[in-house]
């Protein structure tokens, strides 16, 4: 379903290639997860595929269409949708507003209350709420996780999405990914997320190390990423 | 009544669904409907145009509506119109003024309001400014709000003004008594050439007196915002004045902030931010499936609106 091929980014200066003639096939509702050590080029690899940063070479073919210039927004009506990393804050739009705005209609209460429950907060607490820094950084994380949700894509990316989750547990989040019937893309360094995996990608370097399930890459791991970090941490 | 009469009364006065205690609507300079209640009484002036408004003590949940709607170009109105807000009050007045002017000759209105709140009293008072036709003549808006707050009352200021506005200029000046309360909340979009300009002073004499002024400002096209306040804190108070501000195409908006601890005990805070829309801001939406524009409609409808 989404095909990339040797993709590859330099920064501005053209002398530093962030990502390397990559080439990945990634097939309908299989859940993928790629690590690799900071600096590898994982969070510029899902901007790439969004469109949120243009390649610099290579092709981008999402359901056989070649999407390689087609602007963000073209992509998410398409059917993809990307959680940031850092998740975005606004002024004067409220968490009702982003998740009506994210499904593309006008949900009642109880639609809304079933996609906070989904990531573990309660409607009546933060329909209202304004989504700006006031939330913490686990509340934002999970409005972003809810607003991938109300979008019910074909491809749904995550970057790190469980930075800043620690209150609420590890196997929430993995059971979302579990049951999205989609295609998901996940970067994460977390073992239980990789656990999780059809398929692991470990980029070095801006390239592809290795791919495979957790038990076949783990013993690169140790040698790519250094500490691997724990499912609690 | 006709079309655009009620049309321009929607707009500035249709905010609320408190039951109306008292009405004045004034069209093209003169008053064209006056209700009094047993609790609510206006007196026109003698020597000048306007109105004094006399609030009973202890009236609760009740509304008055003075509109000003002008419909014609060449129109200079000037009028005053006081409150006098009896003690332990809770009502809400509606103000606001909306110009429909199409021909090639400017229209304007000065209005010139003061407030006087009695010890416990509680006004919101909303104010909706709107320009619209497309004549050449000006659409011109300056209102001056004077303040005066005994012990322990609140007044809460909404002012909103969406565009259409060739010019405007408000001018508040405030004086706060013990344990007063004062908030403004002003939230303007100008576009084209207008200009908005916006002066607030206040002092807050009493103890434990508190003020906070929020200002949000969206300029477009060749407009230009300027926005100054002045907090004298006399007491032990708290007066707080934020000033956020977004530009796109060749706008400009200057904030000129001045805070004056007269007294040691004073605590006075000032937080001012310009720039065009977050980047971060419109990815963010265009992930979710709106274009450029229509992410930048929802973050400036949502500044100014949410």
């Amino acid at each position: 379903m989404l095909k990339i091929e040797d993709l590859s980014y330099l920064v501005s200066d053209g002398d530093k290639e962030i990502v390397k003639n990559v080439n990945l096939h990634f097939l309908d509702g299989k859940i993928y997860v790629i690590t690799g050590p900071n600096g590898s080029g994982k969070s510029t690899l899902v901007k790439l595929i969004m469109g949120i940063i243009p390649p610099t070479a290579g092709k981008i073919i999402f359901d056989g269409k070649d999407i390689t210039d087609l602007s963000i927004d073209e992509r998410a009506n398409l059917g993809m949708s990307y959680a940031f990393q850092q998740p975005v804050t606004f002024k004067g739009l409220k968490v009702k507003d982003i998740l009506n705005i994210a499904s593309h209609k006008e949900n009642d209460f109880n639609a809304l209350c079933d996609l906070l429950s989904k990531v573990g907060l309660c409607a009546k607490d933060y329909l209202q709420r304004p989504l700006d820094g006031k939330l913490s950084g686990g509340e934002l994380k999970r409005i972003e996780l809810a607003m991938v949700l109300a979008r019910e894509s074909k491809l749904n990316i995550f970057d790190e999405p469980e930075a800043g989750i620690d209150l609420w547990s590890f196997e929430s989040l993995t059971n979302i990914f579990k049951n999205l019937n989609s295609t998901t893309i996940i970067v994460s360094h977390q073992t239980k997320i990789l656990e999780i995996a059809d398929s692991c990608i470990l980029l070095k370097n801006g390239k592809v190390e290795k791919i495979g399930r957790y038990d076949e890459i783990k013993p690169f791991l140790s040698t790519t990423c250094g500490k691997l970090r724990g499912g609690n941490e | 009544m006709n079309r655009i009469d009620k049309s321009l009364l929607e707009k500035i006065s249709a905010l609320h669904n408190i039951s109306l205690g008292a009405v004045n609507i004034r069209k093209n300079g003169e008053v064209v409907k006056r209700e009094n209640s047993a609790e609510i009484e206006i007196v026109p002036k003698k020597n000048k145009s306007g109105i004094d408004v006399f609030i009973k003590p202890n009236l609760k949940n009740k509304a008055v509506h003075i509109p000003v709607i002008i419909t014609e170009g060449g129109i200079d109105d000037l009028v005053f119109n006081d409150f006098f807000v009896g003690e332990n009050a809770f009502v809400t007045i509606v103000a606001g003024c909306g110009i429909h002017n199409t021909s090639s000759d400017t229209s304007r209105h000065n209005g010139i309001h003061s407030f006087h709140l009695e010890k416990g009293a509680h006004v919101r008072y909303i104010e909706r400014h709107i320009g619209e036709g497309n004549g050449k003549g000006g659409k011109i808006l300056n209102p001056t709000t004077k303040i005066f707050q005994k012990e322990n009352s609140t007044l809460e200021i909404e002012t909103l003004q969406l565009g259409g506005v060739t010019s405007s200029a408000r001018k508040t000046v405030a004086t706060l008594g013990k344990g007063a309360f004062l908030r403004i909340q002003e939230n303007i979009l100008t576009e084209n050439d207008n200009t908005a300009t916006t002066d607030f002073k206040v002092t807050l004499n009493g103890e434990n007196s508190k003020v906070e002024v929020v200002s949000r400002s969206v300029a477009k096209g060749k407009s230009v915002q300027k926005f100054q306040s002045n907090l004298v804190g006399k007491a032990s108070c708290f007066g707080r004045v934020e000033c956020d501000g977004i530009l796109l195409d060749e706008a400009r908006i200057v904030s000129v902030p001045m805070i004056d601890a007269v007294s040691k005990d004073a605590s006075l805070t000032h937080e001012a931010s310009i720039g065009k829309i977050a980047g971060d801001e419109l990815v963010k939406l265009m992930t979710l499936g709106l274009n450029e524009k229509e992410a930048e409609d929802v973050i400036i409808k949502g500044f100014l609106l949410g």
